[in-house]
């Protein structure tokens, strides 16, 4: 089989270049020196930054002080990723049977004379990928991946090295041992490799494979011995081709076209079917759906559709006719006669998926509910009500005060940097913890028997006894009144954080306190005043 | 020999109240509670309850969330996450919303659809019919409804009157454990038991 290879040189700096340039935030001719950092490190630098000297594992500062314009990208893999994917599709366009290998990357198994010949297939693919906006891309054909992927190094900028069948090795052994510095998996371990080829005075992959396999498997270990092998010629080439994404939509075509909505539904019915059987083939089924009438070419009536959990041929059915019947003028006034009759003769109707998920996450478990994927479903439409960080998940951590001892994270990410749990964490309050801890504690005035306000001294005495208290809680009134301290524990002192000059920082004292009406608060002493730390309401 | 059957029974038994709930339909069926309110009331699907304090809304939620299910908390700012942990609420199957807004009530409705039961402290007034929607949800998605605070037709109505902490004196000892007088109102009726909470 014959490969070609499609090779984008510095993918990561043409995506992120386009991203800047989708962004709107800078709009940088494509000659303008860039480089993809990552760690203030150059990873990736394109050919006009490298012209000014700017190379990869160069440190930020250096990389600028040669090239003071440079622009800096962040690494972003998923970005290299998704803007490959409209590569991958344009070239699947004309060749299915796509194998992406990393960004920037792919191969195909070269069309024969389908297109008239190798060098006119990869002429045809470089200008659809030339009108995609890629103008960067360069082609190899070869027997094998290796020597494909090779080829395509060579070639100039949109232009294509055909290696002749047979001629692999040949073409192989010509090269120099610094091309395993970046092949197909190549990374820190071919560079390594190509590193010490090039000490031990074999500059070329033909005088490595002059080697003998032993050898080679002896000393340069398992990846030595795949270089070997394709530096012989001939690796064998497999090539882990996608499929195209398969086609879910399903259309009917009516002729003559129709008048009712009835007769309209009474006919979608074994689309509708064939839609849904369609999805359940390949183990997915439809959250939202978009229905599309058309009448005298054009589409009279569009609409997306969204379902709870899934959409039955029957709930497809319903929706086709309440859009149809949605799209009459107001229908109060109009006659039982044509209440189902549609503005236009519908000719068509296509079903289009637009949400698809795994059946698995909708199918009913014995009991009754699939729990955790409904919840994650349900949770997910109230993200979008209120946005994601309005809903949590509360965690537990250690800490000293009960507002440290918990902590809530966005819903559906892990909690990190959480302190653990399992230190002593000495003077932590013991014994039932609050129901209520505020985020904000509110202020509170704590007096003794003669109405001076209760401190902690430096020794960690108190004044005073508590006698009565009032907490100036927002949206309770009763605790805003003056309560008479009915028993009282405390203090616990805590110095806490004297290092830093603000917030919560100092010497400060915990109180419990039960007020007459049996309800207990955590008061907190400051230098600056008294706070409610928390509730046992 | 004798304990065997006996478990066996029990396990027939729950099974056969598992059938007929599914078999009845989504509204009415029974949601466990904590052991500390067993027999104080009986939490049923469809319906909505309204407490008075924070503790008594944890204590709700924690019957249903120790038998697996999920619960959820709405408009609860001050959520104490170590009091639920200690009763016994599993935190990875709680959902908490704390500032929901001017939304509240459509948040409240959604969550309805997927949890088991929710607490909704609410941030506003509401009115009857809202409240009516609310509740024809909550019979058809087989969920409880906690209020920590007014709503307008509710099955019962818990308050916790006359709480005597012990383990505390004037100055020395910590809180230790409660005492609570917890009341139940069903329409016109009243009852009223002493508990000892965890």
């Amino acid at each position: 089989m014959r490969v070609l290879v499609a090779w984008c040189p510095d993918w990561s700096v043409t995506a992120g270049m386009f991203e800047l340039a989708e962004t709107g935030e800078a709009q940088h001719p494509a000659s303008q020196p860039a480089a993809v950092l990552a760690n203030n490190i150059v990873e990736v630098c394109n050919g006009a930054a490298r012209a000014e000297g700017v190379r990869r594992g160069q440190r930020r500062r250096d990389a600028q002080s040669r090239c003071p314009e440079l622009v800096l990208l962040p690494a972003n893999p998923e970005r290299d990723v998704r803007y490959f994917e409209p590569v991958l599709a344009t070239v699947e366009d004309l060749r299915p049977g796509v194998a992406p290998i990393r960004p920037g990357l792919l191969a195909v198994s070269a069309p024969g004379r389908y297109f008239g010949g190798e060098p006119h297939a990869a002429a045809l693919l470089s200008q659809h990928l030339v009108d995609a906006g890629v103008w960067d891309c360069r082609f190899g054909v070869a027997d094998d991946l290796f020597t494909a992927e090779q080829a395509a190094r060579q070639a100039p900028v949109q232009d294509c090295v055909v290696v002749s069948p047979g001629a692999s090795a040949a073409f192989i052994q010509a090269l120099p041992v610094r091309v395993l510095a970046d092949t197909v998996d190549g990374g820190a371990e071919g560079r390594e490799l190509a590193d010490l080829l090039r000490r031990l005075g074999l500059p070329t992959l033909g005088d490595f494979a002059r080697l003998s396999r032993a050898e080679v498997s002896n000393r340069f270990g398992a990846f030595g011995l795949s270089v070997w092998q394709r530096a012989q010629g001939g690796a064998p080439t497999r090539l882990g081709s996608r499929e195209p994404p398969p086609e879910l939509a399903c259309e009917i075509g009516f002729e003559p076209p129709l008048e009712s909505a009835e007769a309209v539904c009474f006919s979608v019915r074994t689309t509708a079917e064939r839609f849904v059987a369609g999805l359940a083939e390949r183990q997915l089924v439809a959250v939202a759906v978009r229905i599309e009438a058309e009448a005298d070419g054009v589409v009279m009536s569009a609409r997306t559709w969204l379902h709870p959990r899934c959409f039955t041929s029957r709930d497809l059915i319903d929706r086709v006719h309440w859009q149809l019947q949605a799209g009459m003028a107001s229908s109060g006034l109009r006659s039982r006669r044509d209440a189902g009759a549609v503005s236009a003769p519908v000719e068509r109707v296509r079903f289009l998926p637009e949400t698809v998920e795994p059946a698995s996450a909708h199918a009913e478990g014995l009991w009754g509910g699939g729990a955790d994927e409904q919840v994650t479903r349900g949770v997910a439409r109230v993200q979008a009500m209120i946005g994601f960080d309005a809903v949590r998940t509360p965690v537990l951590q250690g800490g000293r005060s009960v507002a440290d001892r918990q902590s809530t994270v966005a819903w559906g990410e892990r909690p990190v940097g959480l302190r653990p749990l399992d230190r002593p964490w000495p003077g932590r309050i013991p014994g039932p913890a609050p129901s209520r801890v505020f985020a904000v504690p509110p202020a509170a005035e704590v007096v003794d028997e003669a109405g001076r306000s209760v401190t902690v001294t430096e020794r960690g005495a108190v004044t005073g006894e508590p006698w009565r208290y009032r907490i100036d809680a927002a949206a309770d009134v009763a605790a805003r009144r003056w309560t008479p301290v009915a028993s009282w524990a405390g203090p616990w002192p805590v110095d806490d954080a004297w290092w830093v000059s603000e917030g919560g920082a100092g010497r400060s004292a915990r109180f419990q306190v039960v007020g007459v009406d049996g309800r207990a608060w955590l008061l907190v002493w400051r230098a600056t005043g008294w706070e409610a730390e928390a509730g046992y309401d | 020999m004798s304990a065997q059957p006996l478990e066996a029974v029990a396990t027939v038994a729950d099974l056969q109240r598992r059938i007929e709930s599914l078999q009845g339909g989504p509204t009415r069926l029974t949601v466990p509670v904590h052991p500390v309110l067993e027999g104080l009331v009986q939490l049923r699907t469809g319906t909505s309850y309204a407490v008075d304090s924070a503790t008594l809304a944890l204590g709700l939620a924690a019957g249903a969330s120790r038998a697996g299910e999920w619960v959820g908390f709405a408009g609860w700012g001050d959520f104490g996450a170590e009091a639920a942990d200690q009763w016994g609420i599993d935190l990875r199957r709680t959902v908490l919303v704390p500032d929901p807004g001017d939304l509240w009530l459509e948040v409240t409705a959604a969550l309805v659809d997927v949890l088991k039961v929710v607490v909704l402290k609410p941030t506003g007034q509401v009115d009857a019919k809202s409240a009516s929607i609310l509740d024809a949800r909550l019979r058809a998605r087989s969920s409880v409804l906690v209020v920590w605070g007014e709503w307008p037709r509710v099955e019962a109505r818990l308050s916790a009157e006359q709480a005597v902490w012990s383990g505390v004196g004037r100055g020395r000892g910590r809180l230790d454990q409660r005492g609570l007088r917890v009341a139940v109102t069903r329409g016109t009726r009243r009852s009223a038991r002493d508990l000892v909470l965890p």
